[in-house]
This record gives structure tokens, C-alpha cells and sequence, in this order.
């Protein structure tokens, strides 16, 4: 068995093509985490008991069961109750809910690490919740979150690949489509890893950057 | 809740299956982890360099990918491997490379004065890893290991994708035939939910017992 790279270059058009899906099928769903986790947090952190306890659970829940049975869950039962999205669509709001309630948790860690004594400064100076959260304690609580929150980005590239079980044509979906046709898995699914591996290490390298960005504001503040 | 009932036994097999692969699984990752996590700590560069690239490329790598290589790739090399043994080596594989980072840190996390001490009282690099270190780094790996395997269950439902029969495959085929969905898939995802409980309960329970000596020296 050898390796036939002209196969490779034949088919990489239609990879990358795929490779876009991907990354638009990651912005998505990596909006939507940021947006459900901080939903997640707010309910967490809310003065009601139920809904702080009821939040918490959910977000466990979501934690502990797999993706690719959520994905499941809402590609079969959504329709059925009168709501039909596109596979894409499901698959954002999957990777949506489930990296949410990792961001919520990130979320959380950062605010917990703010000292209490920066509450009670806020109180002190008589600012309002909001003043409170926006100026005081939002701008000591980001720098631990960014690189937690990049782990989720990451985290969920790789994750879309889960998506192709429902038939959204990204790069997992369309190696493992060629492979079918030419009855050559090696190739596309081998290229397929490589554009995988690619895109973890820019987006590796881009995190370090922000990062060290973050930390040395600190720094010089 | 009919169609669970009628499935009962299906949906049974799947998750002994789903419990197979989640143990072996965690056996072959916490494994690799600690080999890796060691090796990564070595001054040979024989030794550090394959430990990095391994962990930089399942880490890498979509864990899809992974299988789907085991899977469609390595029967062109002549390597034929069963689903379960497919799925099993894949999902070790690539959290081992994630756990091997808990390892190091657990390890870099033992004060530099007890290796000193140890160092102190001429005990050989075994000895002070055997009986200084890692007793120390152990509490700080178990809660790790722990969150590791509940991250391997969940991964374990991607060997539907290779036809292993396991909760989600099921679950997936009663949906193809039968019109109520919901049924099955909340009963799944109840039914990780509880694995994962249980994976939790028994993490709390080695952490209780690896911490009873800690309590009286503290004392």
C-alpha cells in the first residue's frame, strides 16, 4: 500500500472547500457557547436559589453527556415538535450548548479569582452592580479566562468533526465522502488529519499571543 | 416510554458496550499519560522528543479523524483491528496525550525541597520517585484522571461512527425506525449522565482514601 500524492492534490480543493464549512460551523458554534456560557453564569451567579441550582444542573448535565448524542437529540427530536433547521444550523446550536456550559464554568473560575476586597472597594465607592461588573471586577476577571476559553475554541475545531454524523458537509464529512467514491480512504482521511493538525497549531500559536498580550498589560498596569 | 421498554434489551447491550470502552479506554489512557507525562520530564532527548510529538499530534487531531484512520486507513496497511480494539486504542490514544499534561503538572506541583530531601537522604532516582513523589503527585492526578474519564465516556459515543454498537448507535438505529424520538435519546443521555455519577462517585472515593494519611500528618 503507498501513498498516491497526486490523489492528494486532486482532491484538496474539495478538502479546503470543506475546511471553510468547518471554520464557519466553529465560528457559530463558538458565538454561541461564549453567549449560552455567559447566560449560564448570570443564572449561576443570579439571587434566586432555583434558578442559580437549576442552572448549575444543567450545566453539569450538559458537561457529562456526549456531544454527539445532544447532536443526536436535536437533530431527531427538534423537527418533531414543529422546529426544522438546517443540519448546520443543529450543529452550531449542539456546539453552542455543550462548549457553553464549558465557557460558563471558565467563566465562573475567572470571576471567583477576582479577591473579595475588590467587591467591597465597588461597594465602598457606592457603584451600582453593572459599574460594578463593568469596570472593576470584568477587567481583573478576563486575563484568566482568555486562555481557558481558547482551550474551548480548540477544543471545538476539532469537535466539529462530530457535525459530519449528521450530514453537515465539513471536512470529516467530505474525506470520508471521497473515500467512499474512490475507495481510497488513505489519502483524504490523511490529509484530513493534517488540515486538522494545522489549524489546532495556528490557533494554538494565535492563543499564546493574545495571552502574553493580556499578561503583559497587566503587567505594566 | 413504549419504545424504550420494547428496545430495553438493545439499549442494554449498548451501554455495557458504551461501559466497555470507557474502562478499557481509561486503563490505556491513564497509562499512556503517566509514560508520556514522565517522558516529557526526561533530559534524553530520545526520550522527550517522541513523547512530544505524540502528544502534539492526538492532540492535535480531531478525535474523529483518529478513529477514522484506525478504522479505514490502517486495514490498506495490512492492519485489520475489530471496532471495540479501533475505538478503544483511538480514544486511549488521544487522551492519554490530554492526561499527560495533568501528569506534568501534578508532577512539577511536588515542592522542589522534597526531592532535595530525598536527595538529602542518597536515595536513588527510583526510590525518590517511587516513595517521595508520587505519593504526593497521586492526589493531585486522581480528581485529573477522574475528569479525564468522564471526557473518555462521552468520547466513547463517537464509536457509533465505526459501527460499534454501543448506547448512541442504538439509540441512533431505533430512531431510524421508529417516529418517537425523544423517548430513547433522553433516555440515553440519562443513562451517561449516571456513568458519568458513578465515574465521579469513585474519583471522590480514591481521593478520600489517598488523602486519610495527609489528614493525620497535618495534624
Amino acid at each position: 500500500m503507498e501513498f498516491s500524492f497526486p490523489l492528494v492534490w486532486e482532491i484538496l480543493p474539495r478538502l479546503l472547500e470543506a475546511t471553510i464549512v468547518t471554520l464557519e460551523a466553529t465560528a457559530a458554534g463558538f458565538t454561541l457557547a461564549l453567549i449560552c456560557g455567559g447566560v449560564m453564569v448570570t443564572l449561576m451567579r443570579s439571587r434566586s436559589r432555583i434558578a442559580a441550582r437549576l442552572a448549575r444542573f444543567v450545566m453539569e448535565f450538559f458537561r457529562a453527556t456526549p456531544l454527539l448524542a445532544q447532536l443526536y437529540f436535536l437533530f431527531f427530536v427538534l423537527p418533531g415538535i414543529g422546529i426544522v433547521l438546517s443540519p448546520f444550523a443543529t450543529g452550531a446550536i449542539a456546539l453552542g450548548l455543550h462548549y457553553g456550559a464549558y465557557a460558563a464554568e471558565a467563566y465562573r473560575a475567572g470571576l471567583e479569582s477576582v479577591p473579595k476586597g475588590q467587591w467591597e472597594a465597588a461597594t465602598s465607592l457606592n457603584y451600582s452592580r453593572w459599574r460594578t461588573y463593568v469596570s472593576v471586577i470584568l477587567p481583573q476577571a478576563l486575563p484568566p479566562i482568555v486562555p481557558a476559553i481558547g482551550n474551548i475554541f480548540i477544543g471545538m475545531l476539532k469537535d466539529t468533526a462530530v457535525l459530519s454524523a449528521v450530514t453537515v458537509t465539513e471536512l470529516m464529512f467530505v474525506a470520508n465522502e471521497i473515500g467512499s467514491e474512490t475507495f481510497q480512504y488513505t489519502e483524504p482521511v490523511t490529509a484530513a488529519a493534517i488540515i486538522y493538525l494545522v489549524m489546532s497549531l495556528v490557533a494554538t500559536g494565535f492563543i499564546h499571543v493574545i495571552d502574553r498580550r493580556l499578561r503583559r498589560q497587566e503587567v505594566s498596569a | 416510554m413504549q419504545v424504550v421498554w420494547e428496545y430495553r434489551q438493545l439499549l442494554l447491550e449498548g451501554a455495557w458496550i458504551t461501559i466497555q470502552v470507557t474502562f478499557l479506554a481509561t486503563l490505556l489512557a491513564i497509562a499512556l499519560a503517566i509514560v508520556a507525562g514522565l517522558a516529557r520530564q526526561s533530559s534524553l532527548w530520545l526520550v522527550r522528543v517522541p513523547a512530544v510529538i505524540y502528544v502534539e499530534l492526538f492532540r492535535g487531531t480531531s478525535l474523529v479523524a483518529q478513529l477514522f484512520w484506525m478504522f479505514f486507513v490502517l486495514p490498506a496497511f495490512g492492519v485489520s483491528l475489530t471496532p471495540l480494539v479501533c475505538g478503544v486504542l483511538a480514544i486511549g490514544l488521544c487522551n492519554g496525550a490530554y492526561g499527560s499534561e495533568s501528569v506534568r503538572g501534578a508532577l512539577r506541583s511536588v515542592a522542589r525541597g522534597q526531592r532535595e530531601a530525598a536527595i538529602a537522604l542518597n536515595f536513588s532516582k527510583v526510590q525518590t520517585f517511587r516513595i517521595v513523589v508520587l505519593p504526593q503527585a497521586a492526589r493531585i492526578m486522581v480528581p485529573l484522571f477522574g475528569s479525564l474519564s468522564i471526557e473518555i465516556m462521552k468520547a466513547s459515543s463517537l464509536v457509533s461512527l465505526i459501527t460499534l454498537p454501543d448506547l448512541t448507535f442504538q439509540a441512533r438505529n431505533i430512531n431510524l425506525v421508529h417516529v418517537q424520538t425523544a423517548p430513547t435519546l433522553i433516555v440515553i443521555l440519562l443513562v451517561y449522565f449516571a456513568i458519568a455519577l458513578v465515574i465521579g462517585a469513585i474519583t471522590r472515593g480514591i481521593e478520600y482514601r489517598l488523602g486519610k494519611g495527609r489528614e493525620r500528618l497535618a495534624s
